[in-house]
């Protein structure tokens, strides 16, 4: 068992060292959303009043969670855009060359991804009474779980894109056409209500709606205010975990099967 | 097939889509000696380390690394084997001492054993003073040297190394050379390098050239030169053309040309020299000749220049 565990436990704790030897990245994961809340959020807080929500929110409060799930995104991106370089030059060759499973190799750098995810997600918990959410343990504690599961299958995305790219650009393209978009569908700065059919139907389809949903629910929790339009908070943990397991063989198959 | 024939490299042939990339290679590598494989770039090492390494498996043909098949066995061969990349595989964030632990603990080496041989490498290598260290503040040579001390961590019974001094100055090189014979005798392990650097081929062992993807000489170094019989005459000149094919017919010996200069093997070279200069009074610039080195054996073999 420790020869499964010990390479894990050290690719994961490789990822932790190196961001917090690389400032600009904390600042950039967190830096940036923190600016689009608090310049968007200002700027459509008079303007636009969320249609379909049960309780009346502002602009700021409901933008919120939207941006906690993006640094859960930016998070897992500059966790796993490294994994492009490092596989043709420098560190991951070796661990390539080891006597190393790979699905255990992309476990350790997910886990890397969601602890990295679970510090700045927490960090930016602390916002949440300051906006006017009442949070208590239980909300806390559901919200941390739902927050590892969104950051456990962003991770998992940015690996299985990751393994096949051959250059940084690459991963980017996808990013801006991709991982940007399915992010902005998920309820995160509009809600479903509202939207023509064709755009709800996308967001429906869209996995991230069900973890920003769970996130909403589960940090009014202690509010006692429920979201009827959302899904429930059961259907979009489950929707949740099958797509972290959907995401996690689907990096594991890719780092399996790339050659060179 | 004695018990010392540590790799056995068996028909190997790899294509890329329709490009041959190695075309039916066969060698061994003993224990104790240090094999390189001599090529220009786009001869196939890098598709023949890749292979070795085990990141790709082979069109066809074989690998036995101490017996284990390269394609049936890859999990008891990466135990086997240490691998050295042409780029530094360190993580340049991480300190000298953290970069071997992390690798120590692929290997699933514990904490005990792991410490006690990570201070036995940076004693060898000479880099205690420098383990806490972040990589990237490091020389080149020094990232070499902390690249071969995490290889061998796990005491792998067999090195590989790909271009290992690419990037290195001369003096670094050389020593690199030095620590890895001495490494080859000590351990009893067979090394094997890939290089473009004629010097470092000739500071091996035994030398495999590469060309086009197939192996067109093998041998110790004195042995592939004793081939060229006597000396390389080089003779520089404007009107090479003319020259080659008037010294052709009056001598009995093959004439190489390569940009603005000729290049002649024959028993007799201060005689030839003498001769030659006298018959082509205006034509020859400059005219100079010594013993073979790999270069002329390359050149020999190929028809091409070594470049």
């Amino acid at each position: 068992m420790l020869s499964v565990w010990l390479p894990i436990r050290t690719i994961w704790w490789r990822e932790i060292i190196r961001f917090f030897r690389q400032r600009s990245r904390l600042l950039s994961a967190i830096a940036q959303p923190l600016l689009f809340w608090i310049l968007i959020g200002s700027g459509l807080n008079e303007s636009f009043k969320p249609t379909g929500t049960s309780n009346q929110q502002a602009y700021t409060e409901y933008f919120y969670p939207g941006i906690v799930v993006l640094v859960l995104l930016f998070t897992a991106i500059f966790a796993t855009i490294s994994v492009v370089n490092e596989r043709r030059e420098g560190f991951l060759q070796n661990v390539l060359v080891a006597p190393v499973p790979r699905w255990s190799i992309v476990l350790g750098q997910t886990l890397g991804g969601i602890t990295l995810a679970l510090i700045q997600g927490v960090l930016l918990l602390g916002i949440a009474p300051i906006i006017g959410i009442k949070v208590g343990l239980i909300s806390i504690l559901t919200t941390i779980g739902v927050m590892i599961l969104i950051a456990f299958s962003f991770t998992n995305l940015g690996l299985l894109i990751a393994w096949r790219m051959d250059s940084t650009q690459g991963f980017h393209a996808i990013m801006s056409l991709i991982l940007m978009p399915i992010w902005l569908l998920s309820g995160a700065i509009f809600p479903l209500a509202g939207t023509p059919s064709w755009l709800a139907w996308v967001m429906k389809l869209n996995p991230i709606t069900y973890g920003l949903a769970a996130f909403r629910h589960s940090l009014y929790l202690d509010s006692h205010i429920t979201f009827t339009e959302l899904p429930t908070l059961m259907i979009s943990i489950l929707v949740c975990i099958v797509f972290s397991l959907l995401t996690y063989t689907g990096a594991v198959l890719t780092a399996s099967t790339q050659q060179l | 097939m004695g018990e010392h024939k540590r790799i056995v490299v068996d028909c190997l042939t790899h294509n890329y889509n329709t490009r041959c990339a190695l075309d039916n290679i066969s060698f061994n590598v003993a224990s104790g000696e240090v094999f390189s494989l001599l090529g220009p770039n786009g001869s196939g090492k890098t598709t023949l380390f890749k292979i070795l390494s085990t990141r790709i498996s082979p069109t066809s043909g074989n690998v036995k690394i101490l017996g284990f098949d390269l394609n049936t066995q890859k999990k008891a061969v990466r135990k086997l084997i240490g691998v050295v990349f042409q780029n530094p595989g360190l993580d340049t964030k991480l300190t000298v001492n953290e970069n071997l632990r992390h690798q120590g603990h692929l290997y699933g080496i514990n904490s005990k054993n792991l410490n006690n041989r990570i201070v036995e490498l940076l004693d060898r290598f000479d880099i205690a003073d420098r383990k806490n260290d972040i990589v990237e503040e490091l020389s080149g040579g020094l990232k070499r040297r902390v690249d071969l001390a995490k290889a061998l961590l796990h005491k792998p019974k067999v090195l590989i190394l790909d271009e290992p001094s690419s990037g290195l100055d001369i003096g670094v090189r050389i020593q690199l050379s030095q620590h890895l014979k001495e490494l080859a005798t000590q351990e009893n392990i067979p090394i094997l390098l890939t290089t473009h650097l004629l010097d470092e081929a000739e500071g091996c062992n035994r030398v495999g050239i590469l060309d086009k993807g197939r192996l067109v000489a093998i041998g110790t170094p004195d042995q592939l030169k004793s081939e060229i019989s006597g000396d390389v005459v080089i003779i520089e000149s404007e009107s090479c053309q003319t020259l080659a094919e008037g010294i052709k017919d009056r001598y009995d010996v093959q004439v190489v040309s390569e940009d603005n200069r000729l290049r002649i093997e024959t028993t007799n070279a201060h005689e030839f020299v003498r001769d030659i200069v006298t018959a082509y009074p205006n034509k020859i610039k400059a005219a100079r000749f010594g013993k073979p080195t790999l270069a002329d054996v390359f050149i020999k073999m190929t028809g091409n220049a070594f470049d």
